[in-house]
């Protein structure tokens, strides 16, 4: 049995599947449920300063997106911070960690952006004996508009200022949350680390609206007729969080920093790309608020099973191993030559694979051959783009099969080449001419 | 109460008056508004999909379906009845299981089809209770159609001819219009006086009047139309049956299917209809099995499907066969009726010979055997009432010979349906055929 047990900057759990800091984590009943449901840990939502705690709308807070059948694959919220009094948090969180030693409570934090402000709180969460504080400087929505949140996120000084003095008035690990709505995430992610910071975590959600009500042409959700954008999460954010968990991890600057991995983690197989890419664990949110704590035994069970089957030992063995792999465009082989194959034993004549290729692409599938119905890839015309692949709907139908060296391309009348070759050093870059010359 | 269910010979009340309701409940519901956004997800709105080519009146299914998906129900209704004006009936009695839902690529994937037919049927049901006829006409062409029979090709054709502005006159042999829709079909497929309103949503169109109790051969004729009208379109359907052929006359208690399922249909309290013990059914078609199974549903304890060849050769969907079964319907095969015995004139039991193909042609085996039967019910097809034509028009087979746009051999007279050498007892090839021969009528008129 592979040994799936986290260890994330000192922090540890019994597996790395922890809930992020959302509304699954805002009191004692929920996490107690989710512990006894298996998560590894928790992020406590978000504590803000002693005093009168913030307020939520009273109407809705979630707006969505849906695919077939209604599944999930977006959500949007505009829930701010915790709004229960500081102090029965705290209380909550000690008794919490107390009940469940071996399960790691990390308790975010918002306050203001003053020294002052932090050096109030740190104490008072140190005394709940969490594992550790992450920094909530992602927040899109609400909070930001405070000065909190996500614009603090969006300053990297900021990031670098706040990071420092946490590290300066508590001895617990610091993980600082970053915001996805800015350009670059290696800055941020460096400012975090110059800060001392021991982590970072991401993403937080994407500024959005989901939809716009065609009746009363209001934004969803609609408050009284008016809406806000708020942060999204779930299934469809998950390929922008994948990418930016794989800039920071092969960033020469912020290479080795530890990073928990938050966007769309609905199953194992998402969480263990988000490890692959260099994420040290992961953070669940939507998943859990969409099906219920229940998923992380599926997420516990495939882990498990695809170390087994790969023979990889432990998380050591798989955190990090796809980072190498993710390179600029102009490093890829442009020798590498597929073109696509359709199975027509599980071909069920769907047609999509002919439309979309003579719609939108490159005309190289049939739609008739003999006067029959029959779809089958023109090599001739075939430039391996893959789009068949997605819009087929029957998975492993068509694939994508790379030609041997030395074969010929149809499509451009050459032999496929050996070697590695990239933009670089193509004759019809104009920066590799120069280099020549 | 059980003595009543097994009285001997023919006779009504065999089950409670709330169980024969039950029993004739719409055979597939509607499917409410999640069920129809559940089943519309399903679709992959393929390319030049196969279900549309499946479809005689060649529907644009992926796009209706992709309109429910969307919250577009009237538009997807509106796409439907672009193409057949009796999509709803259609969305009913279709055998989609043969046409587009065993076309459909998920049945191939899946052996699930997406189930057209029930969202078609969401879609038009949902259009046609807003009372508001989705098409305008065109303006008068001052041309005046004759259509003979206001059955599914006569209404179709009758509609689209409307729509371009022609007037139509629509004569009609029974009291009542809807032809099949109204008279031929399985009460349990179309529930709550469907074929009615349907008449009414098409004749909403305006410009098309029906003269009931006019059937061909009596005081119309189909040279007095030709001579009165611009163009005349028959549709009047087959109103022969084929006999047993047997020696002697029928006992009491021998009847055709079709005025069984008539009567049915036509019965405003199910329970007071009388069906026999014991049922047998000639024939192998979709009369066959809407006749049996409503003798069941009647409450008769026996009732028998003889065939005279084997399953594979039976006209009824297997989706059909399988539901008479279900029903308790015996269904036997290679078996011909050689006599029928009666007592007093009144049929006691028929007996049948064992068939068999011996060099492609079918033969009695010799051996025979007996079924108990005091009812016992012809559906071995029907034919054209040859007379009323006159003999004017060419025939093939016993139908009128058509091209494929309904032209017949006179220039001015167009068909379609079962009465046509190109019908196949099917609702929804006569519509196709009807509308066809509209815009052919329309383009000859139009010059």
């Amino acid at each position: 049995m592979a040994d799936i047990s986290n260890n994330f900057v000192g922090i540890k759990s019994p597996n790395p599947f922890w809930l992020a800091s959302a509304p699954p984590t805002d009191k004692a009943y929920n996490v107690e449920r989710a512990f006894k449901a298996g998560w590894g840990g928790v992020v406590w939502k978000t504590l803000g300063e002693e005093g009168p705690p913030v307020v939520n709308v009273n109407g809705p807070r979630y707006g969505a997106i849906w695919g077939a059948d209604r599944r999930l694959l977006g959500l949007n919220n505009i829930e701010l911070i915790t709004d229960r009094d500081l102090y029965v948090n705290l209380r909550e969180i000690k008794q919490v960690k107390k009940n469940w030693p071996d399960r790691a409570v990390v308790v975010s934090i918002m306050v203001p952006c003053e020294e002052a402000a932090w050096k109030a709180i740190l104490p008072l969460v140190e005394e709940t004996e969490a594992d550790g504080i992450e920094l909530n400087f992602g927040c899109p929505h609400g909070m930001s508009e405070r000065g909190m949140g996500a614009a603090v996120g969006q300053v990297p000084e900021y990031i670098e200022m706040v990071a420092r003095w946490c590290k300066a008035n508590t001895r617990m690990p610091v993980i600082v949350k970053l915001t996805p709505n800015i350009t670059d995430i290696r800055y941020p992610a460096r400012a975090a680390k110059a800060g001392g910071a021991d982590a970072v975590s991401l993403i937080n959600t994407i500024s959005s609206i989901t939809s716009v009500n065609l009746d009363t042409f209001s934004p969803e959700p609609s408050i009284d007729g008016k809406g806000s954008h708020g942060g999204y999460c779930g299934p469809a954010v998950k390929p922008i969080a994948l990418n930016m968990v794989a800039e920071i991890a092969r960033d020469a600057e912020t290479a080795g920093l530890p990073i928990s991995g938050i966007g769309g983690i609905t199953t194992w197989r998402d969480a263990a790309e988000f490890m692959a890419l260099g994420a040290g664990n992961v953070q669940v949110c939507t998943a859990a608020m969409t099906y219920g704590f229940k998923i992380v035994e599926e997420m516990i069970a495939g882990l498990s099973n695809w170390m087994d089957v790969k023979g990889h030992k432990s998380l050591d063995d798989v955190i990090g191993r796809a980072t190498p792999n993710v390179t600029d465009w102009q490093y890829l082989n442009l020798n590498y030559v597929t073109k696509a194959s359709i199975d027509q034993d599980s071909c069920i004549k769907c047609g999509r694979c002919h439309i979309a290729c003579e719609d939108t692409s490159h005309q190289a599938i049939t739609s008739m051959v003999d006067g029959q119905r029959h779809f089958e890839v023109i090599e001739e015309e075939c430039v391996g783009c893959n789009l068949c692949v997605n819009v087929c709907p029957v998975e492993n139908c068509i694939t994508m099969v790379p030609l041997k060296a030395g074969t010929k391309d149809k499509r451009t009348g050459k032999k496929v080449a050996k070697e590695y070759a990239n933009w670089t050093t193509h004759p019809n870059n104009p920066s590799a001419r120069d280099a020549a010359e | 109460m059980q003595s009543k269910q097994l009285a001997d010979g023919i006779a009504a009340g065999r089950l409670p008056k709330g169980r024969i309701a039950e029993n004739f409940a719409d055979l597939h519901p509607p499917l409410a508004g999640h069920e129809a956004a559940v089943a519309a997800d399903r679709c992959y709105f393929c390319y030049d999909a196969p279900c549309m080519t499946a479809c005689p009146t060649s529907i644009d299914i992926p796009l209706f379906i992709r309109q429910i998906a969307t919250g577009n129900v009237n538009g997807a209704a509106k796409t439907i009845f672009d193409q057949n004006i009796l999509g709803g009936m259609c969305a009913r009695v279709c055998p989609t299981e043969t046409l587009c839902e065993e076309a459909c690529v998920r049945e191939t994937a899946e052996g699930k089809p997406v189930e057209i037919g029930l969202l078609q049927r969401h879609a038009t049901d949902s259009l046609m209770a807003k009372n508001k006829h989705p098409y305008k006409r065109a303006k008068s062409t001052g041309k005046h159609v004759a259509v003979v029979g206001a059955g599914p090709a006569g209404l179709a054709c009758a509609h689209r001819l409307a729509m371009h502005g022609h007037q139509v006159t629509i004569f009609e042999s029974r009291k009542k219009p809807g032809g099949l829709n109204e008279f031929g079909i399985a009460a349990y497929k179309s529930t709550d006086d469907f074929a009615q309103a349907e008449v009414d949503f098409v004749l909403g169109i305006g410009g098309i009047d029906i003269k009931y109790g006019k059937p061909l051969g009596d005081t119309v004729t189909l040279d007095g139309l030709r001579s009165e009208y611009d163009a005349v379109f028959l549709g009047m359907g087959l109103s022969g049956v084929n006999a047993l052929g047997l020696k002697g006359k029928d006992p009491q208690g021998v009847e055709n299917a079709v005025d069984f399922i008539a009567r049915l249909r036509q019965a405003k309290d199910k329970s007071k209809l009388a069906v026999g013990r014991r049922v047998v059914v000639i024939g192998g078609g979709m009369t066959a099995i809407d006749c049996a199974i409503q003798a069941k549903l009647l409450g008769a304890e026996e009732v028998t499907i003889c065939y005279r060849r084997g399953q594979e050769n039976m006209n009824a969907s297997e989706f059909e066969q399988d539901l008479a079964a279900s029903a308790g319907v015996s269904l036997r095969h290679w078996l011909k009726p050689v006599k029928l015995k009666a007592k007093g004139g009144v049929l006691t039991a028929v007996e049948l010979e064992y068939t068999e193909l011996k060099k492609g042609k079918l033969e009695g085996t010799g051996e025979t055997v007996t079924i108990q039967a005091d009812q016992l019910f012809r559906a071995i097809g029907q034919t054209l009432g040859e007379d009323d034509l006159g003999g004017a028009v060419e025939l093939k087979k016993g139908r009128i010979r058509t091209k494929a746009d309904g032209r017949t051999s006179l220039k001015d007279v167009w068909a379609g349906g079962d009465c046509t050498d190109q019908g196949e007892d099917l609702t929804v090839t006569a519509v196709a055929q009807g509308r066809d021969a509209a815009e052919s009528i329309h383009k000859t008129l139009m010059g």
